[in-house]
């Protein structure tokens, strides 16, 4: 096993909970890795409402969610956490020597000392269109995230969406000529990103760079074409379908954990889950009393890393020392 | 009091009675009545999963930019989509109906 690959901790899922947890930890001097399915850390914060203020953190009158991300981010550097981000956490084992081993769809195997859930509310899935067989196609010609840009280069591609994702990519690859042939399919008569972005893409249809079909929906697909209202069929090399994302309690629920309502149901003297040595904090949790704030959030994040602490160092006693004394010491 | 009657993923009818000045939103309601929403977004219409079917002849206030994008980008919507969390109690709303069918 690489050495890079074990950290004391592992936290599962980079929203606020989750990154304050890595200060916490980072304070008693314990390293964590911070596993995330989406692209980008923050969760719902960055995902859901990136540009909502927010106005019950303590000491902050008000701040926009993606500001309070990025908050975190800095004060979280200087314990160096490992990111590994746009992966899925598929399986959590525990093995011997007080060791857990997760397995994520990378095919990437992760050695911790403890794990941390900080899910949230589980993973966002992309919104898939109710289309017969589309299964099948998901591999090789349907992207529901754009990744990979260069595989599109002088190909014809179909995008469906009205919302930012779907303009914000229809603008990228119009303006840099980027397809052999480029549509943009949108079920209604109007687009809902942007004004800005939805002046742009209209522009670029008038200079030919982009064909838009309104009023339309994706009913068919097959390995060459595209049905369009169950009549007109188009030929594509990949369709991007871009309808926003929806969270789902995905693997969590096979992880051998006590739910409770599709959350993990923990002790709240320590917020540990049914296992040892395996805590979760957060939206993700429940117990008696719950209140899902980030506020509260925060505070289980201090309390879990000093629960953690116990489990991996029983024999140690750990000494509250305050910020205010000892300062940030960076590994 | 005014009366609504909302039926579940479960085809489950609740039958409720509300004070009409109470100053909660459908998905709120649900949440204190025990009716399972997730309501994921805490009412910001930036989520789908409090999404109902009016099954009622109401007239309600119309959607918001905001509903209208989220809706956009759902399936399993039809004319009478609306998000649980836009629709606030009042008395305008007596006697209604709403199916909840979630996102997806």
């Amino acid at each position: 096993m690489n050495e890079h690959k074990e950290t004391e901790i592992i936290i599962i899922g980079s929203g606020p909970c989750g990154l304050f947890a890595v200060f916490q930890f980072g304070l008693i001097k314990l390293r964590c890795r911070v596993i995330d399915v989406l692209p980008e850390a923050g969760g719902q914060c960055s995902t859901i409402y990136p540009k909502k203020p927010i106005y019950d953190i303590p000491g902050y009158p008000k701040i926009l969610a993606g500001k309070l991300i990025k908050n975190l981010e800095k004060q979280i550097k200087p314990f160096q956490p490992i990111m590994s981000l746009g992966e899925k956490v598929l399986t959590i084992n525990k093995k011997r020597n007080k060791k857990i081993e997760i397995k994520t769809n990378k095919n990437n195997k992760y050695i911790a000392k403890s794990v941390v859930i900080a899910g949230g509310l589980g993973c966002f899935d992309p919104r898939k269109p109710k289309i017969k067989n589309i299964e099948k196609y998901e591999n090789d010609k349907i992207d529901y995230f754009v990744t990979e840009p260069e595989k599109y280069k002088n190909k014809k591609i179909i995008i469906s969406g009205g919302g930012d994702s779907a303009l914000d990519w229809a603008i990228f690859f119009a303006e840099k000529n980027y397809c052999k042939n480029l549509t943009l399919i949108h079920r209604s008569e109007k687009f809902r990103g942007h004004l800005d972005s939805v002046g742009k893409i209209l522009k670029l249809n008038k200079q030919n760079k982009i064909n838009i079909i309104l009023n339309s929906e994706v009913t068919g697909i097959t390995n060459n074409s595209l049905t369009i209202n169950g009549k007109k069929k188009l030929n594509y090399d990949f369709w991007i379908p871009l309808f926003g994302l929806a969270p789902k309690l995905g693997p969590i629920a096979n992880w051998g954990l006590t739910l409770e309502k599709n959350k993990i149901k923990v002790r709240n003297s320590d917020y540990r889950t049914s296992q040892h040595g395996i805590y979760a904090i957060g939206d993700i949790n429940t117990y008696k009393g719950k209140l899902n704030l980030i506020l509260c959030g925060f505070h289980e994040a201090a309390l879990v890393a000093q629960s953690a602490y116990k489990y991996i160092k029983p024999d140690k006693k750990l000494i509250l020392k305050y910020t205010t004394v000892s300062g940030v010491n960076k590994f | 009091m005014i009366k609504i009657t909302i039926i579940d993923q479960d085809n489950k009818e609740h039958k409720l009675e509300l004070q009409a000045n109470c100053g909660l939103n459908l998905m709120e309601v649900c949440k204190t009545n025990d009716i399972d929403v997730e309501g994921v977004c805490g009412g910001m219409a930036l989520c789908a999963t409090c999404h109902c079917h009016v099954e009622s002849n109401h007239d309600l206030e119309p959607k918001q930019e905001a509903e209208i994008a989220m809706l956009n980008q759902c399936f399993n919507i039809n004319k009478k989509s609306r998000l649980a969390c836009q629709i606030p109690v009042s008395e305008k709303i007596d006697g209604l109906t709403i199916r909840l069918v979630g996102d997806n």
